[in-house]
């Protein structure tokens, strides 16, 4: 299918890459080489090649529909609940396709976690949100180590001091960040490697979200974290890597200081700069 | 436009069109209250009209007799066994008493219109008596039995004349009847035994608990719901274990795991016009394919459940694929997110959430199910049942088709039941929907 790009900048050309040598130093967590997503006959994303380093945080910036959100959805294979949505190409998680047939998704989207743009609690209490996970994934024996799994995983997620009293009010009374952390928590508690976050601020106050930033940071030291997010200025502030998309096209990644400071492509710093976007 | 607006301002011209706009909404609401009143208005007649006609049913007069239980008429033997005291001749204990209160009717006419006085099912009372207590036998009972239908009648007023029965108590006058004897129900002679009994005070109108226990009769004053009411408790139990399960089952399948192709969209076009057939063809489906190819008992609640089955399905379907639609897909992601499995995901969490609207489709399918009397004439269920069935194999009516039956049957203590029976099965929606109420807020969560 040819496509006709509407902006004028379309006339660069976009970086080349070669598949099989690693695009970051220090170890590879996902890989993507030429990975390709059609929505019916919409090619969504085109030939995205990228490496997403282990206890980093890689944040995808880019305007509007431009498919960042869909490559992440790729990377648990959330893009599978789609009817139309046709993955093609190569992802894998620790070198292990993770479209294999011989793949469980079950147990990927286990490994890779998803904290989603709204915050969605179950309509359920607090203490069962957490527990979801650990139980249906057979993660605990008896109550106890539930219980400890759920405490640990409020802690870590920062959210333990204020709910610890009321463990089994409903998450959905919870404020939106809040809330926003009891899914980070719940993300957390089947001790996922990659958790992937869909915009997790863009529904919360400035306060809300300089918690969450400061909890991906913390975050930062256990799992590998992928954030998509519309703010640039949050991109430069929690990020080391980041992945600037256009029109279904990986323009440019690289490390998050470079990308903000000194772009080597002229789309991204259109971007950066506010000239479009 | 003329040139006379075209020099107005924009607020002036606003402020033109803004009158009409509340013109135009003022209307609307007016159209709308008109609607409301018109309709409030013909619910008001309905139920001033049935309970109008009904309530009456819910009294019967009943007179009292001594009545001396001579173990000669019915336990010859005397073995006081069950069976022989089931097939005992107490019509004669009956006429007995009857004919030791009016001394002065001795020709075979006069006796006649004495033992009309009193209902032909009051032997079955007193049978019912003396087999729940067989040491009644030898001993003088004082019982009270239904007046028949026609006395009852007139006692309420609904047939010439209209009488006050307390009136009629009280003073000795005549009854003023208004049409000459030989067009009456009753003549001279038999309303002066009415009359003698009235004033013995023997006849009292009370609670007419048959009406509520027995089944179907040709006597109206001993025709009952309860039948009918347990064939259609039966008929919608079996309706309710098959379609729940079966519609619920059917609409997570098409909603959730189905494939969309051709095939499934032809199936939700087919499910679509089911719900739109008419409901005699069920009838007919049923009478062809569960009674001539099956074989199951004619006039079973458990055939009436079957073909209703047939009929709520599409309705029940529909719902719940409505309900399982409306659980927002944020609720599915996060149950996927966290490695949910798809049928983790809708067990756990899209099912409790739809559960309500699938509730309320289910009740709306179970009221018309109740309220359905064409299909179920086909598989004759419109038969003649005195007896209450036990199991849903036996042969029943069921509430609507009962209501049919007697709006057929000319005697006028027939239309008064009629109407009390329209009120019982109104009485069964209305805590049908009221249950639906219920568990609509119960399950409801909000998120």
């Amino acid at each position: 299918m040819t496509y006709q790009q509407p902006h004028t900048e379309a006339s660069v050309s976009y970086p080349e890459t070669t598949a099989g040598s690693p695009l970051v130093a220090g170890g590879v967590k996902v890989a993507a080489r030429d990975a390709n997503v059609h929505y019916a006959d919409k090619h969504a994303i085109k030939d995205v090649t990228l490496d997403i380093a282990p206890h980093e945080v890689t944040a995808f910036i880019g305007p509007s529909g431009c498919g960042k959100s869909t490559f992440l959805r790729c990377l648990n294979r959330m893009n599978d609940t789609i009817d139309i949505c046709r993955v093609t190409g190569d992802i894998r998680l620790d070198g292990e396709d993770i479209y294999d047939r011989k793949v469980d998704v079950v147990q990927l989207r286990a490994r890779v976690g998803m904290v989603f743009q709204k915050p969605n609690p179950f309509p359920k209490s607090i203490y069962e949100n957490v527990a979801y996970g650990p139980r249906i994934h057979g993660l605990v024996s008896h109550k106890d180590e539930l219980d400890a799994v759920v405490h640990g995983s409020l802690e870590r997620a920062g959210l333990l001091n204020e709910v610890q009293d009321r463990l089994e009010s409903p998450g959905t009374g919870l404020s939106g960040g809040q809330q926003q952390r009891l899914c980070i928590a719940r993300a957390i508690a089947v001790s996922p490697e990659v958790i992937l976050m869909d915009e997790p601020c863009s529904a919360l106050d400035p306060i809300a979200t300089a918690k969450i930033e400061e909890l991906i940071d913390e975050l930062r030291q256990n799992y590998t974290i992928v954030i998509v997010t519309h703010s640039m200025q949050q991109a430069a502030r929690v990020s080391q890597r980041t992945a600037f998309f256009h029109l279904g096209n990986l323009v440019e990644m690289g490390d998050t200081e470079t990308i903000f400071t000194n772009p080597e492509h002229k789309l991204t710093q259109g971007y950066i700069t506010g000239r479009f976007g | 436009m003329t040139a006379e607006s075209g020099t107005k301002s924009p607020t002036e011209r606003m402020r033109a069109t803004l009158r009409r706009r509340y013109a135009a909404e003022r209307r609307f609401q007016a159209y709308g209250i008109v609607a409301i009143v018109v309709a409030l208005s013909m619910l008001v007649t309905l139920f001033v009209t049935i309970i109008g006609n009904g309530a009456g049913a819910f009294v019967q007069h009943t007179a009292r007799l001594d009545i001396s239980v001579y173990p000669q008429d019915i336990d010859p033997g005397r073995e006081a066994d069950l069976d022989a005291l089931a097939r005992a001749n107490y019509q004669s204990l009956v006429n007995d008493a009857l004919y030791s209160m009016f001394p002065e009717a001795t020709s075979r006419q006069d006796r006649r219109a004495v033992r009309d006085l009193i209902s032909p099912g009051a032997k079955f009372v007193i049978r019912d008596m003396v087999m729940d207590d067989p040491s009644l036998i030898g001993q003088r009972v004082s019982v009270r039995v239904p007046l028949s239908s026609q006395y009852d009648q007139v006692l309420k007023g609904n047939v010439d004349p209209a009488v006050d029965f307390r009136v009629m108590r009280e003073s000795s006058t005549e009854i003023p009847w208004s049409l000459p004897e030989g067009e009456r129900l009753i003549s001279d002679t038999q309303a002066g035994y009415l009359q003698q009994l009235i004033r013995q005070g023997e006849v009292e109108g009370s609670f007419n608990r048959w009406f509520f226990t027995n089944g179907d009769s040709r006597q109206p004053e001993l025709a009952g719901i309860w039948g009918a009411a347990v064939g259609s408790m039966f008929t919608l139990m079996v309706t309710l274990l098959l379609s729940f399960p079966i519609g619920v089952s059917a609409a997570i399948y098409l909603e959730e795991f189905a494939p969309k192709n051709r095939l499934t969209d032809i199936i939700e076009v087919n499910i679509n016009n089911l719900a739109a057939v008419p409901s005699i063809v069920f009838g007919l489906l049923g009478l062809a394919v569960f009674l001539q190819f099956f074989g199951l008992p004619r006039s079973a609640p458990l055939v009436g459940g079957l073909v209703l089955t047939l009929m709520t399905l599409p309705t029940i379907i529909i719902a719940s694929r409505a309900a399982l639609k409306s659980v927002p897909p944020s609720i599915r992601e996060a149950a996927l997110g966290v490695g949910a499995s798809k049928l983790q995901c809708i067990v756990h969490h899209v099912l409790p959430l739809a559960m309500p609207g699938m509730l309320t489709g289910t009740i709306i399918g179970m009221a018309q199910a109740l309220g359905e009397t064409a299909p179920l004439l086909m598989i004759g269920m419109v038969a003649f049942v005195v007896d209450v069935p036990g199991s849903p194999l036996d042969p029943s009516t069921v509430l609507p088709v009962q209501i049919y039956l007697w709006a057929d049957s000319p005697e006028r203590a027939f239309t008064e039941r009629t109407s009390a029976a329209i009120m019982c099965l109104l009485g069964f929606l209305i805590l049908m929907n009221a249950v639906a109420v219920l568990l609509r807020k119960r399950f409801e969560r909000r998120w």
